[in-house]
């Protein structure tokens, strides 16, 4: 079979005002992939959708969709797109909203399926105003799909929905990537990014700092955080050769971040510090990024 | 494979229109705030200016002053369909953010908007009948057929550099401060146009900026079909060419720095 590219971005830079949000991306998305994009806020994530839905122009740089520029009618033809900022003609149904957009696509599905895969079956007859926040993404969905695209790109999908909405959304999702179709999403979660797809693109400051599958990412995010007191001064150097990422400390406070922290605790406690306020929590993604970040900061260093 | 079939396609545009079109006029149908007024206050303002004079005819014609208040609320009803409602429409909707989702659709922008004015035209239409009707059976007002077809085209068309100017305050003012810049700009330049009390009856100063005023020789064209005395139709007709000019580079140079501002 033919490999089609679906997306492709190649030194893609993106300057707003005084930031630059993408600082030169490759990226290449071939057909039929699931793809999450994953990051923390002002990575820069929502800047790279808008260039590859030729929402922005990028300030340098080549980005195509389908080979195409992505404002050509023709590759607008096989995106579906749901956005974090937007609306539709708030006093419209959504079976009708979802017949207005099918209208713009030259081989829509019908309309009935699309509600279905949003799970809105219920909701069919109700105005777009009133709906909850929840199902008000789930009809963004609808309104992606329903042109029956070939990709859907898919910015901060779940945001403001609720664990029920979630599951039925998630399940839309699995079933219109089941039927061959690319998907591109973002998203802060890394347990999401993981459960939906098969290759995820970690970004960073405007720069992928990780591209692999979501078992190797995970493997290279820091798990745990540590963080305990000590009267006693500690060095990084006397953890050497173990799982120790951003070591630091502030006054008595030292905290780590480790994948492995049991072995590093055993040290600590075989060089007879005395450890006061000991916590081991889950480090959130943001403090995982900065291990990812550093590591990559050393390999380009 | 299924997918490959749509490659290098795309939706036929006069199906689009049609959709956004009958998508708009739901909308517009299902605001009583938008549509009532609309039909309704021409008829109010003719109730209150024209019912008493129904049957004096205007000064040096044999116009009644009826018709020819039912020609400038006609104007009133048309003009205030498109730089109010229109206007005002397109600014709300892109305080809602319909246009940023649309944009990343294959639907073109000009579709969209061509379904705005549609949608505008189509309920300053019916405003127009409603006048009509009001002014037949309340006022007596008695015109041959081809006249009042005639006032209804002129009234139509005539309105275009009237969509340019609802258009550059749609694209230009915010959604909170458009109804107050609407009011600002259209409710002095229609009485000074004397789309409410005759121009006849108004300062020597108004009358001296009323030729400046797009609604001036709109008006002009409405109490020409009707029979009334008025400036030559080919000063009216080029003055609201100009105008047209005027207005819509303005919209589009408004239109430009709102996708510019959002989209750059």
């Amino acid at each position: 079979m033919v490999r089609v590219i679906a997306v492709q971005l190649d030194d893609v830079r993106k300057r707003l005002g005084t930031v630059e949000a993408v600082r030169g991306v490759d990226l290449t998305i071939e057909a039929g992939q699931v793809v999450a994009m994953l990051g923390p806020n002002g990575a820069g994530k929502t800047t790279c959708i808008s260039l590859m839905l030729g929402l922005r122009k990028p300030t340098s740089g080549q980005v195509s969709l389908f080979g195409m520029p992505p404002s050509d009618r023709r590759a607008r033809s096989r995106c579906g797109v749901m956005l974090q900022e937007s609306g539709v003609i708030p006093s419209l149904k959504v079976k009708e909203l979802v017949d207005l957009f099918r209208s713009y696509y030259p081989h829509p599905m019908k309309a009935a399926r699309a509600i279905d895969l949003a799970g809105l079956a219920e909701q069919a007859e109700v105005q777009s105003s009133k709906l909850s926040g929840g199902q008000r993404q789930r009809l963004y969905f609808a309104l992606a799909v329903c042109g029956d695209p070939e990709i859907i790109f898919l910015d901060e999908p779940t945001v403001g929905m609720d664990v029920e909405a979630r599951r039925a959304f998630l399940s839309g999702i699995h079933e219109f990537a089941a039927a061959g179709r690319t998907i591109m999403l973002t998203t802060h979660y890394l347990a999401e990014a993981d459960e939906l797809a098969e290759r995820i693109v970690v970004m960073n400051r405007g720069l992928v700092i990780a591209d692999a599958s979501p078992r190797e990412i995970k493997s290279r995010v820091a798990g745990k955080k540590v963080r305990f007191a000590s009267p006693r001064p500690l060095s990084e150097v006397d953890l050497d050769g173990l799982d120790v990422k951003s070591f630091e400390h502030d006054g008595r406070y030292y905290s780590f971040l480790s994948n492995a922290p049991e072995p590093v605790l055993q040290r600590i406690f075989q060089l007879g510090l005395e450890m006061t306020d000991l916590e081991v929590a889950g480090a959130d993604l943001e403090e995982a990024f900065v291990s990812l970040t550093s590591q990559h900061e050393e390999s380009v260093a | 494979m299924s997918a490959v079939h749509a490659a290098f396609d795309s939706a036929p545009l006069p199906r689009m229109l049609w959709k956004q079109t009958q998508a708009q006029v739901v909308n517009s149908a299902r605001i009583p705030a938008f549509s009532l007024t609309t039909i309704l206050l021409p008829i109010m303002f003719f109730a209150f200016f024209g019912l008493s004079h129904t049957h004096e005819t205007l000064a040096g014609s044999r116009v009644s002053i009826g018709a020819y208040l039912m020609g400038s609320f006609g104007a009133y009803a048309v003009s205030s369909a498109m730089v109010f409602n229109f206007g005002i429409g397109v600014a709300v909707a892109r305080a809602q953010k319909l246009d940023l989702l649309q944009r990343a659709t294959p639907l073109p922008a000009s579709i969209a908007i061509a379904a705005t004015v549609i949608n505008a035209l189509l309920f300053a239409l019916i405003s127009l009948l409603a006048l009509f009707a009001f002014a037949i059976l309340a006022g007596g007002v008695h015109l041959p057929l081809a006249t009042w077809v005639d006032l209804t085209l002129r009234l139509l068309v005539g309105a275009i550099p009237l969509i340019g100017m609802g258009m550059a305050i749609g694209y230009a003012a915010g959604p909170n401060s458009a109804p107050a810049v609407t009011n600002l700009i259209y409710l002095p330049m229609s009485f000074a146009s004397g789309l409410f009390v005759p121009i006849a009856e108004l300062p020597q100063v108004v009358r001296n900026i009323a030729p400046y005023l797009p609604t001036y020789h709109y008006g002009q064209i409405a109490w020409n079909a009707i029979g009334a005395p008025t400036e030559s139709m080919e000063e009216a007709v080029l003055a609201l060419a100009l105008w047209t000019v005027i207005l819509f580079a303005l919209a589009i140079r408004f239109f430009r720095l709102d996708q510019t501002r959002k989209f750059a």
